[in-house]
């Protein structure tokens, strides 16, 4: 069921948790240390100094939470600690606590759906301690905290401050003579070291050698890092560095670089000759080296994957299977319409069955053998209602426009007018009926775009005067008094930055700056319930396509999967370096999509908790994601004003779009995914052909083994159309059921 | 905003990032705010660099914020989201009228920033009427696109943006740049430019674009109403058409036909002598240019022939004698040099060809009165260089050509209304630019042996001018105000953080857009001579009782004026960059250092008449006091912006 029946629950809920703490603390344990594989995505450490430095971390996070006084926590943390570093010596995760191997939910790795929600209860309260040391240490800002200091003190030994120009340029004169296809790998080493170098000299209170350090070299990074740069160079000082987020995920997370085997060899050799212990270290200790066998890569390549905040994502990170195919469409008994019935006569019988099978049997017929099993994560029992949506949907399908390059989409425009309060989000219901927005002023407003009003269900007392018998109760229990073409809905404290319907159309759900994210009735027009936990704004937030489940993500850099009905999270995604902007569901709903501003995206799996694609690429925060109907794709847009395309399966970028000249805050695939439409802030609404970017690439094996990748040269073949507003931002791209598009965006005069 | 920019850029700017501090002083000052006195000036460096970072800090918080509200511009909000973040206190309910709300106060040797914390009148906010209720969010859907193709509706931008008109104007022949190429696949929908952008890309053939020219129904419909409208007998409906015109943006493609229209009707009715319609006709031409969408640039060679005429032709009414054709020619002299100013390149040379039509016309002994007129009101339109180089000189032979009209043998009465009028227009016009140059004393004599017969007149001209401007600064003096016109806004506000080094006290004069559209807007001939607004920005003394105190400290500047060309533009050009425009500087502050002293800013409006005798003022003063160099003004100072119609009648958008 796909709803919060009422208060009462969550109460019971809330006394399940109690009791069930102790006791699933225990199987908790047993379930991460007898499947270690499970935290693959985290990678092997390979530093040995990195388990040291894990003991520290946790030792650390004992401290903050004994502060707190959260002792339960602190006892099951110990207990698991003690155990994992007994029983085996590879640590949890070379990322202290920020890779997903921290989360305790991988515990439910058994792939027993019941798991899933029996487990809600004791993922939670272990989590936040688990999870969060880089945000704990980032938001009790600069008071006095042991953690910190262990995290910087890794930057305390240090070498002559006024040799350090000298080992760069010595490094810098080195990559500049080695031959061509080693240098452009090589020179990814340059940021990383420039970075750690720099803080080095910060942290110890060399101020004069840091500025010129920087001075002398900042010019020569590449110029997609200038935005981290710029950070770097307000901090010159040792006490700048505490409770600095950016400084503290160079510290804390290995900046991962892929080199292969020859230029890296180059590299080592160098080094060693030379005897420059100082960078040697850096890159031993702060920089994750990916070495793979084959031809160097070029410098277009190198260039297009990296930008992130910390370098590319691991291979290994990305090689977990992804099950990417959508599930089977539930066999629905059409029931035969009355009005068709009339149009086809007594030969419609025949007929109209076959089409009908053949429409829904292309997917539903045979399993798609990359879909994830049916059951793999319990998906809400399907409604009367959503039956009856459902038979709707598919007669819209028939009367849908088969788009393609000769056949472009009309596009409909609704301008927010006198918007003056901020149009800050804004969402469609998927089968176009109804609009909302979420504003600035912290009010969300719906629309209904169709003649229907919008009604309020009447109250209690006269709700028991209705004659429940009746064949139109549905229609009875409306209060036509109310009926009006839009509703305000008050609750949130700031700007709405996210807003979602159900696809039932029951609920929408809004994310706000006040570190909520509210449910509210479609029906009463009422919040039914307000989910805490992010305690920052919350940047984004959606439903399932299934409805029941909702992800949430925001400026703590943990994205939350809730079910509508438990008022704490199932299971929480950390691993981001920065904010979360954007959440999407993969359609099959088996998987969650999450872009940061730290300029990765991430692939969660939703029933293991683990992170399965990094994908890097963009060259600033992300702020838009889309799926393809198919599963198979993914679109993403940034600030940098370039969408990229990637292969969920393969986790490799299958194309770049460039043309937008502002950040791109609205994607959308048509709902056969030949036509992606995009959306800016530079005010136009482009459509790219997207059958020819993902037939053009040429995935042969060793492509996909490697994950390098050819980009087409010019995306400006792929632009069908640019159709330019007149002063309105696009903040949202929506195709109805039948292929036609809607925008929406507030005129901005 | 960040947005990623080009690398060269970033290295410029990277160095200035690493040293970008608040400077020490103002360490201090805060310090002092909350009772700490003497700090020491390590604590104030360590201090300013703390505060610094924590600044950057937070406004890239801030920034995320914008981000997310999907803005363009950083609010005071997304600062108190940024701090809620960090976990301090908001600055909640930050708001200011102004751009920057505080106040600077210095005296012996100390200076001072403060907000003012005026006193409010609870019964004025009472009376005063409430705030029409802004309107409420409302949807309103249009069609960006049919089947690929952008419908031309009022909704949509007009298909050719003003940059390509321009681009295709002046550089037809040019490559597209990638940054053009989008637009081009804006039509390729339409399948206008498609083909012509392919064969450029091939690089076959490089062939002008060709542009259609077929109107739809609709336009065909709309372009007969409008010139009808135009020509018609309905003063309401002309006014109207003409407003479409010059707001409405999708007359691109009907431009080749207004042209034509405006051409040939000229043609057709300088013959019939028809005064009326050729004014309608100009006022057309005005409207098309005011049209900020349109770029005229290709249809000069129908639109220059057509206004030149309406300036020189030797007759261009019925009966020369009554009707008052010289205010035609003064309109159409003042879009002229509109044209000139706006369209003029090295490559086209209008201005200079244009010059050079007026003055071999004018030099011909032959001309009758009425060209000669005008071709002295189009070159004196041109601005005051112009004048001084062309017209100043030619003063004594027209002159004693005037004279032998008035005073020799009479001849006909068009000739010596001709005569009259050209030598008031001689006198308008060169009066003003002597008043500028030349420096005093005016001695009727020295007039009269410089400019021949006109000499002891424009001698008088002259002293007028420069008297009434003094005049003014007189009246200026009285603490109450007079604002003749209250429509231009003009704000007089002071800013504490503009300059880096915070010491100064620079004072922003922010002229809206509006002023400048105005002023440069010629006057139709029906109201022949708008009345020219000028401005007065004077700051007194208000302690001071002696007019001789006051006339030291204060100071006359001219803002705008209504129709010479090289001061508007000046005003324009800073209005864009909002630079602090005028400062002022009061001298001897020193002594008004021990009582608290006032100053008060006045703005005033004036009507045309003062424009001479304010411009004489002007030219005794120090030359520091040109209406675009700054003068800093060092006295405590307070703003009386009550009285100053900008800040009561500008509201905070």
């Amino acid at each position: 069921m796909a709803a919060v029946q009422d208060g009462q629950l969550n109460l019971e809920v809330e006394k399940d948790i109690k009791t069930e703490i102790t006791n699933d603390g225990s199987g908790n344990i047993n379930a991460s240390s007898s499947s270690p594989g499970s935290t693959s995505s985290g990678g092997k450490s390979k530093s040995p100094a990195g388990s040291g430095e894990d003991q520290q971390t946790l030792l650390a996070v004992l401290q903050f939470l004994k502060r707190n006084k959260l002792t339960e926590s602190v006892d099951i943390l110990r207990r698991e600690a003690g155990l994992s570093a007994d029983a085996d010596d590879s640590p949890v995760s070379e990322s202290a606590g920020a890779g997903s191997g921290g989360v305790p939910s991988v515990g439910a790795d058994g792939g027993d759906a019941n798991s899933l929600l029996s487990r809600v209860s004791i993922a939670t309260p272990v989590a936040p301690p688990a999870t969060a040391p880089p945000k704990v240490v980032a938001a009790s800002g600069g008071e006095d905290q042991p953690d910190v200091n262990v995290v910087l003190s890794a930057y305390s030994q240090q070498g002559d401050p006024v040799l350090y120009p000298l080992y760069y340029n010595g490094l810098k004169k080195f990559i500049e003579s080695v031959l061509d296809c080693h240098r452009a790998e090589l020179s990814q080493v340059f940021y990383p070291l420039f970075v750690h170098m720099y803080l080095e000299l910060v942290y110890n209170n060399h101020e004069n050698e840091a500025k010129q350090f920087f001075e002398k070299f900042s010019g020569d990074q590449e110029c997609y890092y200038e935005e981290d740069l710029r950070i770097l160079s307000s901090m010159s000082k040792k006490e700048h560095m505490k409770g600095n987020e950016t400084m503290l995920d160079f510290r804390t997370s290995k900046f991962v670089l892929r080199i292969s085997r020859d230029s890296y060899q180059l590299l080592k050799r160098h080094l060693q000759e030379r005897q420059n212990n100082q960078i040697w270290n850096i890159i031993q200790e702060h920089l994750y080296i990916d070495i793979f066998d084959g031809m160097p890569r070029s410098k277009s390549q190198i260039d297009a994957m990296s930008g992130s905040l910390a370098g590319e994502g691991k291979r290994d990170a990305n090689k977990a299977k992804v099950f990417y195919g959508l599930l089977k469409e539930p066999e629905i008994e059409v029931p035969l319409d009355d009005e068709d019935e009339e149009a086809e006569n007594e030969e419609g019988k025949p007929k109209k069955k076959k089409p009908k099978k053949d429409s829904m049997g292309s997917k539903s017929k045979k399993q798609d053998p990359n879909a994830p099993q049916q059951t793999r994560i319990p998906l809400p029992e399907l409604k009367d209602s959503d039956k009856l949506d459902k038979i709707m949907n598919m007669k819209e399908a028939t009367k849908k426009i088969r788009l393609g390059p000769d056949n472009l989409p009309s596009i409909c425009f609704y301008s927010f007018l006198n918007a003056y309060q901020g149009l800050t989000a804004v969402d469609f219901t998927d089968d176009s009926s109804l609009i909302a927005g979420g504003f600035a002023d912290s009010t969300v407003r719906v629309w209904s775009v169709t003649p229907k009003k919008l009604r309020r269900v009447k109250s209690a007392a006269d709700l028991s005067n209705i004659d429940k018998e009746s064949d139109d109760v549905l229609e009875r229990i409306m209060d036509e008094k109310t009926a009006s073409e839009s509703k305000i809905l008050y609750g949130h404290s700031g700007p709405v930055y996210g807003i979602s319907f159900s696809p039932d159309r029951n609920y929408l759900l809004s994310s706000s700056e006040d570190g909520t994210v509210r449910l509210w009735s479609l029906q009463t027009f009422t919040c039914l319930v307000g989910y805490k936990g992010h305690n920052y704004p919350v940047w984004d937030t959606q439903f399932s396509p299934y409805g029941y489940y909702f992800i949430s993500g925001g400026h703590d850099r943990v994205a939350r999967l809730w079910a509508t009905d438990h008022y704490q999270p199932l299971r929480m995604f950390a691993g981001h370096l920065a904010d979360i902007t954007c959440t999407r569901f993969h359609p099959n709903s088996n998987y969650v999509a999450t872009g940061s501003a730290d300029r990765t995206i991430r692939l969660w799996d939703v029933l293991t908790g683990n992170c399965v694609r990094i994908l890097t690429g963009h060259k600033g925060p992300i702020h838009s994601l889309a799926f393809s109907p198919n599963g198979k794709f993914m679109a993403s847009g940034a600030t940098d004003g370039r969408v990229l395309l990637w292969d969920v399966g393969h986790g490799l970028m299958v194309g770049e779009l460039k043309g937008h000249t502002d950040t791109i805050y609205a994607l959308k695939f048509s709902r056969d995914g030949e036509i992606l439409a995009s959306g800016s802030m530079d005010n136009t609404v482009k459509l790219w052909d997207t059958l020819k970017a993902f037939d053009d690439v040429e995935l042969d094996d060793f492509t996909a083994a490697t994950g390098h990748i050819h980009l087409p040269e010019n995306s400006q073949e792929l632009l069908l159309g640019t159709y330019m507003t007149k002063s309105t931002p696009v903040i949202h791209l929506h195709f109805t059921r039948r292929n036609l598009l809607l925008a929406a965006g507030a005129y901005n005069p | 905003c960040p947005s990623p920019m080009e690398s060269t850029m970033a290295e410029e700017r990277r160095p200035k990032q690493c040293t970008v501090v608040l400077p020490t002083e103002s360490m201090k000052a805060m310090a002092e705010s909350i009772g700490v006195g003497q700090l020491q000036e390590e604590s104030c460096a360590a201090l300013s660099e703390e505060v610094s970072y924590r600044i950057k800090e937070i406004a890239q918080d801030a920034l995320k914020f914008m981000h997310h509200g999907k803005r363009r511009k950083l609010t005071t909000s997304d600062i108190d989201h940024a701090l809620k973040l960090k976990n301090v206190e908001p600055l909640y309910g930050f708001q200011s009228q102004e751009f920057i709300p505080f106040r600077f106060a210095s005296g012996g040797g100390r200076e001072l920033h403060f907000y003012e914390e005026k006193e409010v009148d609870l019964s004025d906010i009472i009376n005063t009427p409430l705030p029409r209720v802004p309107l409420d969010v409302s949807l309103k859907a249009h069609w960006l696109s049919i089947e690929g193709v952008q419908p031309a509706i009022p909704e949509n931008p007009p298909p050719a943006p003003k940059e390509q008109q321009k681009a295709e104007s002046t550089e037809p022949l040019k490559v597209v740049k990638p940054g053009q190429e989008e637009e081009g696949s804006i039509q390729k929908g339409q399948g206008a430019i498609s083909a012509e952008a392919k064969g450029k890309k091939e690089g076959l053939m490089r062939m002008k674009p060709r542009s259609t020219h077929e109107l739809s129904v609709e336009q065909q419909l709309y372009y007969k109403e409008i010139t009808e409208a135009c020509v018609g007998s309905c003063e309401a409906k002309r006014a109207e058409a003409l407003q479409s015109i010059a707001t409405d943006p999708g007359l691109y493609q009907m431009l080749p036909r207004f042209s034509t229209f405006i051409s040939e009707g000229v043609r057709v009715n300088v013959v019939q002598n028809n005064l009326a319609l050729l004014i309608y006709l100009m006022r057309m031409v005005k409207a098309l240019m005011d049209n900020p969408t349109l770029y005229l640039e290709k249809y000069l060679h129908e639109l220059i022939p057509a206004v030149v005429t309406c300036i020189v032709s030797k007759q261009l009414c019925l009966r020369p004698d009554v009707d008052n054709h010289w205010a035609l020619r003064d309109f159409a002299a003042r879009l002229m040099a509109q044209s000139c100013k706006t369209f003029s390149t090295t490559t086209n040379n209008i201005q200079s060809r244009i010059t050079k039509t007026f003055t071999k016309s004018w030099l011909d002994e032959k001309t009758q009165w009425t060209t000669r007129y005008g071709c002295i009101a189009g070159l004196s339109e041109l601005g005051p260089d112009v004048i001084k180089t062309l017209i100043l000189p030619r003063l004594t032979v027209e002159g004693a050509r005037i004279k032998a009209v008035s005073e020799g043998p009479v001849v006909s009465n068009i000739d010596k209304i001709g005569a009259d009028h050209v030598q008031s227009l001689l006198l308008k016009h060169c009066a003003s630019v002597i008043a500028k140059t030349r420096p005093l004393p005016d001695n009727m004599e020295q007039y009269r042996a410089d400019y021949g017969y006109l000499g002891p007149t424009l001698c008088s001209h002259v002293v007028k001018a420069r008297a009434q401007a003094a005049l003014q600064a007189q009246q200026v003096n009285r603490t109450t105000l007079t604002i003749t016109q209250p429509r231009p806004t003009l704000t007089v506000s002071q800013s504490g953080i503009g300059g880096s080094g915070g010491s100064r006290s620079p004072s922003i004069i922010k002229v809206p857009s509006s002023l400048t559209l105005m002023s440069t807007r010629p006057g139709t001939p029906t109201q022949p001579s708008p009345p020219a607004t000028k401005y007065i920005v004077m700051a007194t003394s208000a302690g001071a009782s002696s007019t001789q105190q006051v006339l030291d400290g204060s100071l006359v500047i001219t803002l705008s004026s209504s129709s010479g060309s090289s001061v508007t533009s000046t005003v324009a050009s800073a209005t864009s960059t909002l630079q602090p425009l005028v400062k002022l500087e009061s001298r001897g502050a020193g002594g008004l250092g021990g009582s608290r002293p006032l100053q008060k800013y006045i703005v005033v409006s004036l009507p045309t008449s003062a424009s001479s005798s304010l411009e004489s003022k002007s030219g005794m003063l120090p030359p520091s006091s040109s209406s675009t160099s700054p003068i800093s003004l060092e006295a405590g100072m307070k703003m009386d912006r009550s009285d100053s119609p900008g800040a009561s009648t500008q509201s905070p958008h």
